[in-house]
C-alpha cells in the first residue's frame, strides 16, 4: 500500500486495517484531508478577496456568481469561508504546537522522575485543570489584551494541561518497562531515555490527544472570536462571521450558517480521525475477520 | 468402547481461520481417558494442548472452529448437542481449570458467593445448602478458615490460595473429568506441591479423571498415569508414564527429556532441539517433526505417521508412537533420567574460598525497603510507616569467574536484591564493591563510566526490548555511550559480530523486537548485556519464561559465553532444576534475607536450613512414583510489610522453637564456605535440647532422599563428609 512495506500482521498493518473498517474514522481521514487541502490550496482559487466589500449586493442570497451569498457588506461568502479555513488551520496547528510542547513536556518529567517534581506539576494541573478552558482562555486574554495571538497561546496553555495528563498516563506505564530500566543500567542518559526511549513508544497516546485538541482549538477559537475577543473584523475568522451573521438570521440565513457548517464539518471530521486513532492503536479492539 | 472409558475423542480437528489461512490447532486429535485415571497433556507452546482442552466442552471461540471429529462423553458425542445440553455438561460432569487464577474469579463478588452461585445454579439447592457446600468444598482443598474465607474476596487470597479456590469451584459440581490447563504454571515450587497434593488426595477420593495440560515434566511424572506428548497440533506419543519416560520411542519425546537439566551432568552442555515448532498454517508434508529430527529419512517427508501401537513379546503395551522409525532407531543411547547431577568434573572448585583472593562483588549488609502501595500520609502518622523489607541485611560475595545463584520464591527479594547490587535501584544502607571500588558512594558520572563492568540480563523477553528500536540501534547504543566504537560502520560491524556469537544472524541487525521469538528475544537481551564487555552479570530468571527445549539453549549459550569471556554470573533463578546444573555456589533467600549459603554440594545435602529442605523436597522430580511430597510449610508466606519477629522463617518450620520466634539467628559457618543462619545448628542454643543437631540433620537425611534426584546424597550418606564433625564446625560469626 502506497508502496510502503508494511508486514501483513504487524502492529501498523492491524492498526490500518482497523481503521480502514471504521467508518466514522474514514469519514474522519477524508474530512481531515479536505478541510487541509482546502485551506492550503483555497486561497489561490478564491473567487473574490475576502475582504473586499461590495463585490456584490448586500445580503444576496446563494447564487452561481456567490455560491454561498454575501454578506451585509457585500462580501462574497465562500472566499470568507475558505479564507476562514486558512486562519482555522493556522490556529489548530500552533495551538497544538503550543499544548504539545509543554504538555508533553510536563508530562514526560513527570511521568519519568515521580515523587516532589510530579506532585508539583500534577497539584498544577489539577488547580488549572478545574477551569473550563475558554474560561482560561478569556482569562489569559483579560490580562494580556485581545487579538489571535494572545488567544492561541491562551488556548495551547490550557490545552496543553490535557496533554500533559494524557502524557503522564502514558510515560507512567511506559517507565515499568524492561528496556527502561535496561537503559538505565548502561548508564544511558536521561534525555535520551525519555525522548528516544519513552516518547516513541507513547506517540499513540500523544497523536491522538493532538488529533483531538485541533478539533478543540477550532471551536474554542470561533467561540471567542464569536465573542469579539479574538482576531478582529475585517479578518474573516469563522468565529466573528457567525457572529456578525447573528443579527440577518432571520432574512439572510446564510450568512450565519455557511461558516457554522464549516465549523462543524472540520471539528466533526478531526474528532472522528482522532477517536479513530484511538481505537485503530488501541491493541484490544479486534478487526473484524473477513 | 471400553466400559471403563469415560472420554473418548476420535479424530479432532479444531482450526482457526485468520487472514493467511487455517491455522490447524488440533490436527486429528485421538485418544481415551478411563474413569480415574489421569492423562497428562506435554509439549512446548503452540503445540495445541490448551485448544484440545477447550475443545472437549465447545469453548473455542470465533476464529477458531471445531470442525470435524467426535468426543464421546458417556455415550453421548458432545460435538453433536445443542449449546443447551452442552452447558449441562460443562461444570456438571465436565470442568476446566485455567491457568491465571487471578483473572477467573468477579473481583466484585466473595469467593464463597461465587461458587455457592455455581452449585445453586447446576442442583436445585436452598442458599443455606449451597453455602454448607461451598465451605465443606473449601475445606477439602485445604484452605484454612474456610468459613470466614467465604465472606472474602478474591483479591484477598493469595495465589496459591486462590488457585485451591479454583479447584474448588471446578469441583463443586462433583464433575468426573477435570481439564486442568497449566494450572501450576507460575506458581512457587512449594504452593505448586500443595496443589499437586491436594489432587492426588482428590483424586483417590474422588475417583476422579483428569486431563492434565502442562509443559513441565517433573509434575507430569508426580501426578499422571498417562502422557500424552503434543507437537504441531498432533499427538506424536501416547502411553503409560513409565514407558514415556523411562523408554520413549518418538524422536521428540526424547528431545524434551533430553533438554531437562536433570538429565545432563552438572555444567555439561544441554542438549537440546534444533530449529523451531513448524507454522501450523502450512504444515510440512509428511511428519511434522522430521525438519529437527536427527533420525530423519527420505520417507519421513513422503507421508504423516499415524499413531501406531507398539507391541512388545510379552503383551501390548498401550504405547503408541506416531515414527515410522520406531522399530529401527536405537533407543538406548538417550535418556538417564537418573543421571548423577552432581559430578564435581566440570564444577569449579570451590577451594578459592579458602585463599586470600578478594571477590569481584562485595555486597556488605545491602538493604532495600520500599514503601508499600496505597499507604497514606494519615496511615503514617497514626501507626508508624511500614515497608516492604524487600531486602534486609544481605551480606555476600561473589568470586570472580563463578557462578552464584539467588534462589527464593516469589516475593523473597531476589530480583529487587540483583537490582539494588547494580544499582539499579538506590540501597537504603549498606555498600557494594566492585573490584575494590565503592559503587554505592560513587557519584553519578563515575558510576556511569563503572557500569560497564557490570550489567543485566532480564527476565520477561517481551518488555526488555523496546518495540521501537531496532536491534542494531538496541545493542548499538551502548557501545557508543561507553566510547567502544567511533563511527557508525564500526558500530554495526561490532554489532554484527556479536549478534553471531549469541547463535542469530547479521540480517538480524535491522529488524525490530517483534519480529523474533522469545528464545531469541533473550539472546538479543544476552548481546546487550554483553555489548559493553562487562566483567559481571546479573542474570535476573533468564530462563523462566521459556519452553524448555529454547531454554536448554539459551543455558547452553550462557555457560559458553561464561567460559570463552571469563564472566561471572549472579543467576536467580525458582528453577531449582537450572540452579543445580549451573552454579557453583547457590544463595536461598527468604523473605529478604539470605537464609543459607554455600557450594552447590553442600547446599543439596544436609545440614540444611529447613527452608532449604523444604524448598528441594519441593521440586517434582522425574522418577516415577507414588511419592508424597513431605514436610511442606504450613500457612502461606507472611508479609514483607511486617515479617515475623525473631527468625523469619519460624512461623511456617517444622522445626521450629520457642527462641526462633524471640531472636533472629546469626549466620553459622560450616567449613568455612557454608553459612546456615538457624538456631538449631548453633551449639550454644541447641545444648540440652531434646534433639541434638546430628539428629536433625539425621531426619533431614530421610526426608529429602527419596524426592532428590541429587546422588550426591546417597554417596554423602555413605561417606562422613556431609555430617559435619562437631569438631571441625567453626561456629564463627562468619560474614556477618
Amino acid at each position: 500500500m502506497f508502496g510502503l512495506n508494511i508486514r501483513s500482521g504487524s502492529q501498523l498493518d492491524m492498526a490500518i486495517r482497523k481503521f480502514s473498517q471504521n467508518k466514522l474514522a474514514m469519514f474522519g481521514l477524508i474530512g481531515s484531508l479536505i478541510y487541509v487541502f482546502i485551506s492550503l490550496v483555497g486561497p489561490f482559487f478564491m473567487p473574490y478577496d475576502p475582504t473586499s466589500t461590495g463585490v456584490g449586493p448586500n445580503l444576496a442570497p446563494p447564487s452561481t456568481e456567490h455560491w454561498f451569498g454575501t454578506d451585509h457588506n457585500g462580501r462574497d461568502i465562500f472566499s470568507r469561508v475558505i479564507e476562514g479555513a486558512r486562519i482555522s488551520l493556522f490556529v489548530g496547528f500552533s495551538v497544538v504546537a503550543v499544548a504539545c510542547v509543554v504538555g508533553v513536556a510536563a508530562g514526560l518529567i513527570s511521568g519519568r522522575y515521580g515523587g516532589i517534581i510530579d506532585g508539583i506539576i500534577m497539584r498544577t494541573i489539577e488547580v488549572i485543570y478545574v477551569f473550563p478552558s475558554i474560561l482560561l482562555a478569556l482569562i489569559v486574554v483579560a490580562i494580556l489584551g485581545q487579538g489571535l495571538d494572545r488567544v492561541l497561546l491562551a488556548l495551547g496553555l490550557a490545552y496543553a494541561i490535557e496533554m500533559a495528563r494524557i502524557t503522564r498516563g502514558a510515560a507512567l506505564s511506559v517507565r515499568e518497562e524492561e528496556y527502561i530500566l535496561a537503559s538505565e543500567s548502561y548508564g544511558e542518559h536521561e534525555k535520551f531515555i525519555m525522548l528516544r526511549e519513552m516518547l516513541p513508544n507513547m506517540m499513540s497516546a500523544v497523536m491522538v490527544q493532538a488529533t483531538l485538541i485541533y478539533a478543540f482549538a477550532i471551536l474554542a477559537e470561533a467561540s471567542l472570536s464569536y465573542l469579539g475577543l479574538s482576531a478582529q473584523p475585517p479578518t474573516p475568522t469563522w468565529g466573528i462571521m457567525v457572529s456578525q451573521g447573528q443579527t440577518y438570521i432571520g432574512i439572510a440565513p446564510w450568512v450565519t450558517i455557511a461558516p457554522g457548517i464549516a465549523i462543524l464539518f472540520a471539528v466533526l471530521a478531526f474528532t472522528f480521525l482522532g477517536i479513530g486513532l484511538r481505537d485503530a492503536l488501541d491493541p484490544k479492539t479486534e478487526v473484524n475477520a473477513q | 468402547m471400553n466400559e471403563d472409558t469415560l472420554l473418548q475423542v476420535n479424530e479432532l480437528k479444531t482450526h482457526f481461520k485468520i487472514d493467511r489461512g487455517d491455522v490447524k490447532a488440533c490436527n486429528d486429535i485421538s485418544y481415551a481417558i478411563k474413569k480415574g485415571e489421569t492423562i497428562g497433556f506435554v509439549g512446548e507452546s503452540g503445540a495445541g494442548k490448551s485448544v484440545t482442552g477447550r475443545s472437549i466442552l465447545n469453548l473455542i471461540d470465533s476464529p477458531g472452529k471445531i470442525i470435524g471429529g467426535e468426543i464421546i462423553y458417556k455415550g453421548q458425542d458432545l460435538l453433536n448437542m445443542t449449546e443447551k445440553e452442552i452447558q449441562k455438561i460443562r461444570g456438571n460432569e465436565i470442568a476446566i481449570v485455567f491457568q491465571d487464577s487471578s483473572t477467573a474469579f468477579n473481583p466484585s463478588y466473595t469467593v464463597g458467593e461465587q461458587i455457592s452461585d455455581v452449585i445453586q445454579n447446576h442442583f436445585d439447592m436452598e442458599y443455606e445448602e449451597a453455602r454448607e457446600r461451598t465451605i465443606k468444598l473449601l475445606d477439602d482443598v485445604n484452605i484454612p478458615n474456610p468459613r470466614e474465607r467465604f465472606e472474602t474476596y478474591p483479591h484477598q487470597y493469595s495465589g496459591g490460595m486462590r488457585q485451591r479456590a479454583l479447584i474448588a469451584l471446578a469441583l463443586s459440581c462433583d464433575p468426573d473429568l477435570i481439564i486442568a490447563d497449566e494450572i501450576t504454571t507460575g506458581i512457587d515450587v512449594t504452593t505448586q506441591a500443595k496443589i499437586l497434593n491436594l489432587l492426588k488426595e482428590l483424586k483417590k477420593e474422588r475417583d476422579l479423571s483428569m486431563q492434565f495440560i502442562t509443559h513441565d515434566m517433573g509434575v507430569v511424572a508426580e501426578i499422571c498415569d498417562r502422557v500424552a506428548v503434543m507437537y504441531a497440533g498432533e499427538i506424536v506419543e501416547i502411553g503409560p508414564i513409565q514407558e514415556i519416560f523411562n523408554n520413549p520411542k518418538h524422536p521428540y519425546t526424547m528431545g524434551l527429556l533430553g533438554s531437562l537439566p536433570q538429565t545432563s551432568g552438572a555444567k555439561e552442555e544441554l542438549e537440546s532441539i534444533p530449529g523451531n515448532m513448524p507454522d501450523l498454517i502450512e504444515t510440512p508434508s509428511g511428519c511434522s517433526f522430521r525438519d529437527r529430527c536427527e533420525f530423519a529419512t527420505e520417507e519421513c517427508a513422503q507421508h504423516n505417521p499415524e499413531l501406531e501401537e507398539l507391541v512388545t513379546n510379552t503383551n501390548s503395551t498401550n504405547h503408541k508412537s506416531a515414527c515410522i522409525r520406531v522399530n529401527e532407531i536405537n533407543w538406548n543411547n538417550g535418556r538417564e533420567t537418573n543421571k548423577d547431577t552432581s559430578s564435581n568434573g566440570s564444577r569449579r572448585d570451590t577451594n578459592y574460598l579458602n585463599k586470600d583472593e578478594d571477590p569481584l562483588v562485595d555486597v556488605y549488609k545491602l538493604k532495600k525497603y520500599f514503601d508499600p502501595e496505597g499507604q497514606s500520609w494519615v496511615d503514617m502518622l497514626l501507626n508508624g510507616r511500614k515497608y516492604v523489607h524487600a531486602v534486609d541485611d544481605v551480606t555476600l560475595n561473589i568470586y570472580e569467574g563463578e557462578t552464584v545463584s539467588l534462589v527464593g520464591e516469589s516475593g523473597c527479594g531476589k530480583t529487587t536484591l540483583g537490582r539494588t547490587i547494580t544499582q539499579l535501584y538506590n540501597e537504603d544502607s549498606g555498600t557494594v564493591l566492585f573490584a575494590g571500588t565503592d559503587i554505592t558512594d560513587a557519584k553519578k558520572s563515575e558510576l556511569r563510566k563503572l557500569r560497564r563492568n557490570y550489567q543485566v540480563i532480564f527476565q520477561d523477553p517481551f518488555s526488555s526490548l523496546n518495540p521501537r528500536r531496532t536491534v542494531g540501534k538496541i545493542i548499538g547504543r551502548p557501545m557508543k555511550l561507553h566510547g567502544l566504537v567511533d563511527t557508525e560502520e564500526e558500530k554495526r560491524d561490532a554489532v554484527k559480530e556479536l549478534l553471531v556469537e549469541v547463535g542469530l544472524k547479521e540480517s538480524h541487525i535491522d529488524r525490530y523486537a517483534h519480529e523474533f521469538s522469545g528464545g531469541q528475544k533473550q539472546r538479543i537481551g544476552i548481546a546487550r548485556a554483553l555489548a559493553v564487555e562487562p566483567d559481571f552479570i546479573v542474570c535476573d530468571e533468564p530462563v523462566s519464561a521459556l519452553d524448555v527445549s529454547v531454554q536448554a539453549k539459551v543455558l547452553n549459550l550462557l555457560m559458553d559465553l561464561q567460559e570463552e569471556r571469563n564472566l561471572t554470573y549472579l543467576f536467580i533463578a525458582h528453577n531449582l532444576e537450572v540452579v543445580k546444573h549451573i552454579s557453583d555456589r547457590v544463595a536461598v533467600m527468604y523473605l529478604g534475607e539470605i537464609v543459607e549459603m554455600g557450594p552447590i554440594d553442600k547446599i543439596l545435602s544436609p545440614p540444611y536450613h529447613p527452608y532449604t529442605e523444604i524448598l528441594l523436597s519441593s521440586i517434582p522430580s522425574l522418577e516415577i512414583g507414588e511419592q508424597e511430597l513431605q514436610n511442606l510449610p504450613e500457612g502461606e508466606i507472611p508479609s514483607p510489610i511486617d515479617p515475623p519477629s525473631g527468625c523469619r522463617f519460624h512461623t511456617r518450620c517444622p522445626y521450629a522453637m520457642p527462641e526462633c520466634s524471640e531472636e533472629s539467628p546469626i549466620n553459622i559457618t560450616t567449613n568455612k564456605n557454608h553459612r546456615i543462619k538457624c538456631h538449631i545448628f548453633d551449639e550454644n542454643k541447641m545444648e540440652g535440647k531434646p534433639k541434638s543437631k546430628e539428629q536433625i540433620i539425621a531426619e533431614q537425611t530421610e526426608n529429602v532422599d527419596p524426592k532428590s534426584n541429587n546422588q550426591s546424597i546417597s554417596s554423602a550418606k555413605n561417606t562422613n563428609q556431609s555430617v559435619p564433625n562437631p569438631q571441625d564446625e567453626k561456629q564463627s560469626v562468619g560474614d556477618d
